[in-house]
């Protein structure tokens, strides 16, 4: 790639120059997904503008009810955090089941969720604990962040800062792995808060969804036995060599009472 | 572009000029002639790749020498004793025969350095979970956690 070139920005704003003065410019976190896709072909940008070098992207802060996870921490970094595993077990437990421990050390959240792969795990929280996505330039409540396969809400230039968790009262996540790469065959987070509650499912759709109808029947009792008779459409669901449609829309009321009966534990 | 890097890399500070899209793993091996270092599959998945960065574990080839500008590389040639020894890792793989081919053992070793160094407590159980990014075709892994188990406590680390 002779004409490529690389920046290391030293402050989010000169980060988001580089990146509105070049439309084919690419921002660079861990590089755990752009070096795959570099190599594959399926990517050739102009330059490679690196946010390692922002430590105020970086760290876990707890504010009043909200744990605050900068953009640049990584997965290693969020599972083994004392805050994390205090406030939501939950997502230093999904954290911790991200890859492999190499992949842990350099991948990060904010390029998990700007990259928003159908199977990848964080999307599931941030949607499971109804976070609000942090940019440069504004807040984005989860329900409107996940826009498609690989698709999300943040513009071609647009920075993810942070990301701001509410602290629920129960929560768990339970994953279904593909064995080799031990990205979610299916993920299901489950939330309760106060008499809200939220499921969300990762690895089944284009992108990481909702879904009411176990919401509602958790929302009248928070307890496994609550979806004994809920079933899933396959519909629109992802099919692959690793699980065809029908396999994964059954997978999501299983998982979804295993996370019920964490939550609980 | 050409980039100019600098870096230290088993104890030697070293100055590059380099492609930004030159890889970490390419410039040990290309540049360096530190050839230890593997590349099994090129695709972050066998783990052959594996060196430290600051003391923790990455997988070099899934990564770009420029996103390590300033760090602190230590490869399988930079983890033995002046003196020609070897490293307790090393010596307990040897030991327990914890290689075959040895095709991965550089990787397996430089990421159970890692694993050992900060995960204090690692039992049987969190060792396996903690190689999950290390594959080998040869071994069938058991020796391989024998050697790091019994690496451990000799690094001063995890229980036995
Ligand atoms: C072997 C392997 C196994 C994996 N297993 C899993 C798994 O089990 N579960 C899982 O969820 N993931 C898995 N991943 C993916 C991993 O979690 C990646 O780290 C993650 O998806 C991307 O994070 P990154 O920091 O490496 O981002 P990068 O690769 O650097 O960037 C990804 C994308 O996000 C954009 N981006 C990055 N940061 C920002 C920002 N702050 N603002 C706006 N855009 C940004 C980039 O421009 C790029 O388009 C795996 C990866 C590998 C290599
Ligand atoms: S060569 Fe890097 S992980 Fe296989
Ligand atoms: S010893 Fe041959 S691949 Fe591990």
């Amino acid at each position: 790639m002779p004409n490529l070139s690389y920046h290391r920005p030293s402050s989010i704003a000169e980060a988001a120059r580089l990146a509105r003065d070049d439309p084919d410019a690419k921002l660079l976190a861990g590089g755990q997904s752009i070096i795959p896709s570099l190599k594959l072909g399926l990517l050739a940008p102009s330059a490679f503008i690196d946010l390692g070098g922002l430590p105020e992207l970086r760290g876990v802060r707890l504010e009043g009810r909200s744990l605050r996870i900068g953009a640049m921490t990584s997965h290693a970094e969020v599972a083994n955090s004392p805050e994390v595993r205090k406030h939501v077990p939950a997502l230093a437990h999904l954290a911790a089941g991200i890859g492999d421990r190499q992949v842990r050390n350099r991948g990060t959240i904010g390029g998990s969720l700007a990259n928003s792969d159908p199977a990848a795990d964080y999307p599931a929280a941030v949607l499971g604990l109804g976070a609000e996505v942090r940019t440069d330039r504004r807040a984005i409540p989860a329900d409107s962040f996940f826009k498609g396969l690989f698709e999300t809400d943040l513009g071609r230039d647009e920075i993810l800062t942070a990301v701001e968790f509410p602290l629920p009262e129960r929560a768990a996540y339970v994953k279904f792995p593909q064995p080799a790469s031990r990205f979610a065959l299916v993920g299901v987070f489950v939330s309760l808060t106060g008499k809200s509650v939220r499921v969300a499912v990762t690895g089944a759709g284009p992108c990481a969804f909702r879904v009411a109808a176990l919401e509602q029947a958790l929302a009248k009792r928070f307890a496994p036995e609550s979806l004994n008779d809920i079933t899933m459409p396959a519909d629109a669901l992802n099919a692959d060599l690793h699980g065809s449609a029908e396999y994964r829309a059954h997978l999501i009321p299983v998982l979804t009472r295993r996370a019920v009966t964490q939550a609980l534990a | 572009m050409s980039l100019q890097i600098r870096l230290r890399v088993n104890n030697n500070a070293v100055t590059a000029d380099v492609s930004p899209d030159t890889l970490l793993v390419t410039f040990l091996r290309e540049h360096q002639h530190l050839t230890g270092t593997h590349v099994g599959c090129d695709t972050a998945s066998c783990g052959a790749c594996t060196v430290l960065v600051d003391g923790i574990a990455v997988k070099s080839c899934n990564i770009l020498l420029a996103q390590v500008q300033g760090c602190e590389i230590t490869t399988i040639e930079g983890i033995t004793p002046a003196d020609g020894s070897l490293h307790p890792m090393q010596a307990a793989f040897k030991a327990c025969h914890g290689l075959q081919c040895g095709f991965c053992t550089p990787g397996m070793i430089m990421s159970a350095i890692d694993l050992v160094t900060h995960h204090e407590h690692s039992s049987e159980a969190e060792i396996r979970a903690g190689l999950q990014g290390n594959l080998c075709r040869c071994t069938g892994y058991h020796n391989i956690v024998r050697a790091v188990m019994q690496a451990a406590p000799i690094m001063g680390g995890a229980k036995s």
